[in-house]
């Protein structure tokens, strides 16, 4: 479900300064765009837009996209303030993209991988029919390939507008994660802040590792549904990469300065084995 | 086959567009204890006022809205996993338990038999009374309901036993333990590993298919809903509190989400509609449980003639093509 999240809305960078959500720090808005929208004061991981994760990720130029041409449809005709369709236009205004995920292949340090980005400044990365195939896709693309694939998330769950549509996206990603790994496919899921929902119930949740960028908020129910439910204050740090890695719910905890190092070194070993 | 004597809720519950259908019914029943102490003839009367039980019934469920049908697979009176257990299954032998933490009241599984067939039965519960509702958290799962699920589905697997999955549930439990122990983990892995268990699966929706918490065990070669279950990606009042921050929209939210057994069955997501006795499952519960009964036993008879690759891949073809429709569209 796409979970209302607590933060504000308003994406960084802004305008010429930008103020830190986390720490209330007030960053040339230039300088946290050169710092891979790290906080330079508390370092906290604000959420990059595909375009920009694909830049941090691949090697220069290396990049091709694949699958661009699939857009959204309201099949449901659903309404709430306004049409989802004209929804979907203004989220297509503001992005320049067709829908929330950014897919194709790329070398990350010279490995050649499949790679599928959910762009949270897409109606906040929620999944839909097109999120679900272009990931499925991209799986199958590695699959034909005999290539890894990298999934980045960053969503607040599937997309309400599209009913239960949205909620079978969960059973096609893992449908061919699963026939991925049958098939001797090697993934990684790389979990940034915001992932709930039904991204984390399903592709998240089922690759072979599982990152966690620091300080990023992983569930499945959003706090304040759960605060709601259990009408009890939630324990410090809840929700977040530490946390969650305390818990045995996460493999590592990367940082975004460090990402492609570790990724490189994870596809080493994954091939390592294969020799 | 030997049936059991239903448990009935002592209270008969009428839903507020119910009424009229509950007023008529309970003229009728003043009448027919009238009848026996007065000497006036009050068979043309009665007569009258069973026709009109019966017509009015027919139009009121002829046109239940969206949000009156979640009403009815939410009624205090509907057939529950516990009913279907002791109504319709024999034998059954509940395995407890997920081996790695604890045991979740609102997941049942365990051996049951359906018309002579051996099979594992796997099932929401909601519970019936206060208590039971309390300890079952009103059929919400933990993660340990879901791995207890996916051990005994491997267990199924290993002795070649068909697996019949029932859903009822208003989603996964949000909470602190169960974000703790992996809840999305938990389904996610679920929903995976069905992909590949090497038996048939059938799935029936018999009240509520709430979400994620629903889907962590709805990866069925069959899936069905009752007529008056709903399955949907959020609850109409989740997806009203979301969209109008307020739970007043469920109404509309019901509509929007198209979640009632035709609309999901139109949009290709379910493979089958399971019709309910006229006035709902909760009137005629042994009827509506009987109906799912015939279904399943259909489904699997079907089903176990596949060899084992083609209902594998049928599995994997089935939801991999469900939803994916309108994304072949290409943009403009």
């Amino acid at each position: 479900m796409a979970w209302r999240l607590g933060r504000k809305k308003k994406d960084m960078p802004g305008g010429l300064w930008s103020k830190c959500s986390s720490c209330g720090t007030m960053i040339y808005t230039k300088e946290l765009v050169a710092n891979q929208n790290i906080c330079t004061s508390c370092g906290f991981h604000h959420t990059l837009n595909a375009q920009r994760r694909m830049e941090i990720t691949a090697d220069p130029g290396t990049f091709q996209e694949y699958f661009a041409d699939l857009a959204p449809q309201d099949r449901l005709q659903f309404v709430d303030s306004i049409p989802y369709s004209e929804k979907i236009e203004k989220a297509q205004k503001k992005t320049g993209n067709a829908d929330a995920c950014l897919t194709g292949l790329c070398e990350v340090k010279g490995h050649a991988v499949a790679i599928a980005i959910i762009d949270f400044s897409f109606m906040g990365g929620s999944m839909g029919e097109v999120v679900g195939e272009k990931i499925t896709r991209t799986v199958e693309l590695a699959q034909e390939k005999g290539l890894p694939v990298f999934i980045f998330s960053a969503s607040g769950g599937a997309r309400m507008h599209e009913g239960a549509i949205s909620l079978m996206q969960m059973a096609k990603t893992c449908a061919v994660l699963q026939r991925f790994r049958k098939n001797g496919g090697f993934s990684v899921s790389i979990m940034t802040n915001p992932t709930t929902g039904g991204v984390t119930a399903s592709f998240a949740s089922v690759c072979d590792i599982m990152i966690g960028e620091p300080q990023a908020l992983i569930g499945f129910a959003g706090p304040r549904v759960i605060q709601n439910t259990i009408r009890q204050d939630l324990p410090e740090g809840f929700q977040r990469s530490e946390f969650l890695l305390e818990k045995g719910q996460l493999d590592m905890i990367v940082s975004r300065e460090e990402m492609r190092d570790r990724l490189s070194l994870l596809l080493d070993y994954a091939a390592a084995g294969k020799k | 086959m030997a049936r059991k004597k239903l448990k009935t809720s002592s209270k008969p519950a009428a839903l507020p567009f119910e009424q009229p259908i509950e007023d008529v019914r309970n003229r009728l029943k003043e009448l027919e204890s009238l009848a026996g102490k007065t000497a006036h003839d009050l068979t043309e009367e009665i007569a009258f006022y069973q026709e009109r039980l019966t017509t009015l019934t027919q139009e009121v469920y002829g046109g239940l809205t969206a949000w009156n049908r979640v009403q009815v697979a939410r009624h205090p009176n509907r057939p529950l996993t516990t009913d279907f257990i002791q109504y319709l299954f024999t034998d059954f032998v509940e395995l407890h338990g997920d081996g790695l933490y604890g045991d979740d009241p609102a997941m049942v599984t365990g051996f049951a038999t359906l018309e002579g067939r051996r099979l594992l039965l796997v099932a929401q519960r909601k519970g019936r009374d206060v208590k039971e509702r309390l300890r079952c958290h009103f059929g919400s799962s933990h993660p340990e309901g879901y791995r207890k699920a996916l051990s005994k589905m491997r267990l199924a697997e290993r002795l070649q036993l068909p697996i019949v999955c029932l859903i009822n549930t208003p989603g996964a439990y949000p909470g602190v333990g169960a974000e703790e122990r992996g809840q999305a983990r938990a389904i996610a892995e679920n929903i995976h590993e069905m992909f590949g268990i090497q038996v048939p699966i059938v799935v029936v929706v018999i009240g509520e298919g709430g979400s994620g918490g629903a889907l962590g065990i709805a990866i069925g070669d069959r899936v069905g809903m009752m007529e008056n279950a709903w399955y949907s990606v959020i609850s109409p009042e989740g997806c009203a509190s979301i969209l109008w921050h307020s739970a007043d929209g469920k109404e509309e939210a019901a509509e929007a989400l198209k979640l009632t057994a035709n609309p999901m069955h139109d949009l290709g997501l379910v493979d089958q509609v399971i019709p309910e006795p006229v006035g709902g499952a909760h009137a005629h519960p042994k009827e509506a449980m009987r109906a799912v009964a015939d279904q399943i036993d259909l489904w699997l008879t079907e089903l176990e003639k596949l060899p084992l690759d083609a209902l594998l891949e049928a599995r994997y073809q089935k939801f991999r093509t469900i939803a994916s429709a309108g994304s072949l569209v290409t943009s403009p």
